[in-house]
């Protein structure tokens, strides 16, 4: 077994004459909690897709919870989880409804789903929300609700696409308390953001500038090297050397 | 397998719970049928007309008797005489004025050179030129019987047959047009729609993360559509045949076969759609300027194929449409068989197939 949740060497993306990833290469440990930072166009979310399998590597190497990103695709799915930065989860379904259906898709048995169902209402304390319409929850629940459907196959990896865009802080908080009980039970969290309080919270973080890896460490360890008093002037200096602007 | 039935499942959630979707599923295709079938006719059906009869003899009133008779006409109005005539039009009362010369009975019957007018009101031309028609064929049809009575050695009998709608019925060619109509809307309007949808909420991402195959995501959405056509298609056969008096003359399997082929092609349709639009407004909009205007402009549904500009009859061959509106109508009015309409359905067959694979290419190459 790989102690190594994601292993990634050298892998690039080009669109056309555009590479948009750059022979990034870094590992992530098992149950760590893992920052992906970069400012917009830097080529974090395509790195991303990649992981993901959304989009095709152009070259280099990495491995998903053990398995190639080439030729076992099918086995890393099983084992990933995934939020998008747009809401992914079905309006008019409710609540119950949207947990069915993802534990519909990722093959668990009926009597997984409802309990799974149950152990989610419960933690979540949306038992009465059940059968409501996901469309008249609050933001912040349903973000939460989003993350926790993410988790409904106990994926080993979870992928987090800015998953705080929009929230209150106090939520942002509760999110990222989730994200915490989620590490502790053994997932990977790889997360990008754009909130650098949020860095903080993360194990280890890497900052994308242009399309490479510039930095990678535990914040404490990237304050030192870059004589920061936060991760946000850490995150300033990296990127205002940045030559490509806005996506 | 599994997986399939619970994205089914949910698809069909999303069918139930929106009401305009419902709407255009359920309620509509009743409404065009009934439309097209009772309010839009230019069928002739007891239209008032108008008599002026400057004879007054036998002969006119057998042929005021004949008028009478027809359930085309009823008689509303007897002008008196000439200076009254447009009077009665202006009014709006009637829409055609029969008018009987004097001495009517005199000339048919020894000058030989009876003349009759029908005066229409030509503000709707075609309705004019339909009612002028029959009052024609009426005219004909009692020359026709004294002819046969005075038993005159030399006449020349024509005998008009409207063949597969004896009587000129306009639902005859409205139902497979709404039945093309209704289709191309359920099925590729509403399935590119729904692929865009997905696409533009962020849960395209998610399922294309999971393990599920993305072909049967592409099947799974276009289940529910299909099985809903398949319920209009039996209820606007069921209206046409119960309410509007068009019978099934053909084969009625190989027409529901033909319905069903035409429904797949036009998902496949949605399905290229939505591999072009960025989003569900651009969907729908490219459905219904791609998919309805031709549906309606060029299948020959509402203006005759033969009769329009060459370069847009070359044009309406790419329209499946034309193709089914043609089947459809072999097969439930003329009741031809199959053997007379394989090579039409083989065309249906390859429009289907290549898009098919056109799609289907298109939506793996998004995918990357």
């Amino acid at each position: 077994m790989n102690p190594k949740a994601i292993s990634v060497e050298a892998l690039t993306k080009r669109f056309g004459s555009f590479t948009a990833v750059d022979a990034i290469t870094f590992d992530v440990a098992q149950g760590e909690i893992f920052g992906f930072l970069g400012a917009n166009g830097a080529g974090k979310t395509t790195a991303m897709r990649m992981l993901c399998g959304l989009s095709f590597p152009t070259s280099g190497k990495a491995t998903v919870a053990g398995f190639d990103l080439y030729k076992q695709a099918e086995k890393i799915k099983q084992r990933i989880g995934y939020m998008s930065q747009k809401f992914s989860l079905y309006e008019d379904l409710t609540v119950r409804e949207n947990i069915r259906f993802y534990g519909g898709i990722y093959g668990l048995s009926d009597a997984a789903i409802k309990a799974k169902t149950q152990d989610m209402l419960t933690g979540l304390h949306m038992q009465s929300e059940a059968n409501t319409l996901v469309r008249s929850l609050p933001l912040g629940w349903r973000q939460k609700l989003s993350f926790s459907v993410s988790l409904v196959h106990d994926p080993n990896i979870v992928f987090l696409d800015e998953p705080t865009g929009g929230v209150d802080p106090i939520t942002r908080r509760e999110f990222w308390m989730l994200i915490y009980e989620a590490a502790h039970r053994g997932t990977t969290v790889f997360v990008t953001t754009h909130y650098m309080d949020e860095a903080e919270y993360c194990n280890r973080v890497s900052i994308m500038v242009d399309g490479r890896v510039d930095a990678l460490g535990s914040p404490q360890e990237l304050k030192t090297r870059f004589s920061a008093e936060d991760m946000g002037e850490v995150f300033l200096k990296l990127a205002r050397k940045a030559q490509r602007g806005d996506e | 397998m599994r997986q399939f039935l619970f994205f089914v499942k949910k698809e069909f959630l999303h069918v139930l719970r929106d009401p305009r979707t419902m709407f255009i599923l359920f309620a509509m295709p009743v409404m065009q049928i009934l439309i097209f079938g009772f309010a839009l006719t230019n069928e002739v059906k007891n239209t008032r007309i108008g008599i002026l009869d400057n004879s007054r003899d036998e002969a006119s009133a057998q042929l005021i008797a004949r008028l009478e008779a027809s359930r085309y006409f009823d008689i509303v109005t007897q002008v008196d005489k000439n200076e009254n005539l447009e009077a009665t039009f202006r009014k709006g009362e009637v829409k055609l004025v029969v008018v009987i010369p004097p001495s009517f009975q005199e000339s048919l019957f020894h000058r030989n050179d009876a003349a009759v007018q029908l005066v229409a009101d030509a503000t709707d031309p075609n309705t004019a030129n339909t009612l002028a028609n029959y009052a024609t064929a009426i005219i004909m049809d009692y020359q026709q019987d004294l002819r046969n009575q005075l038993k005159l050695p030399y006449s020349i009998n024509t005998e008009l047959r409207m063949l597969y709608n004896p009587q000129l019925k306009g639902s005859y060619n409205f139902v497979p047009g709404v039945m093309a109509m209704v289709l191309m809307l359920v099925c590729a309007m509403m399935t590119s729609i729904s692929i865009v949808k997905e696409r533009e909420i962020g849960t395209m991402e998610v399922i294309l993360v999971s393990p599920i195959v993305p072909l049967r995501v592409i099947i799974a959405k276009m289940v529910p559509y299909f099985m809903l056509s398949a319920g209009n298609i039996a209820s606007i056969l069921l209206l046409s045949v119960y309410v509007l008096d068009v019978p099934i003359q053909g084969s009625l399997l190989l027409l529901v076969s033909e319905c069903l082929l035409f429904t797949i092609t036009a998902l496949y349709l949605g399905l290229l759609i939505s591999t072009i639009a960025a989003s569900q407004q651009i969907a729908m909009l490219i459905s219904l300027m791609g998919l309805f205007l031709p549906t309606i402009m060029l299948s020959g549904f509402m203006f005759p194929v033969e009769n329009m500009p060459v370069p847009l009859q070359v044009i309406s061959n790419i329209v499946p449409s034309k193709w089914f509106y043609y089947l459809v109508r072999s097969i439930m009015i003329k009741g031809l068989g199959f053997e007379h309409v394989w090579k039409e359905t083989l065309i249906l067959e390859g429009m289907m197939v290549f898009l098919l694979v056109v799609s289907i290419r298109k939506f793996k190459f998004r995918l990357e």
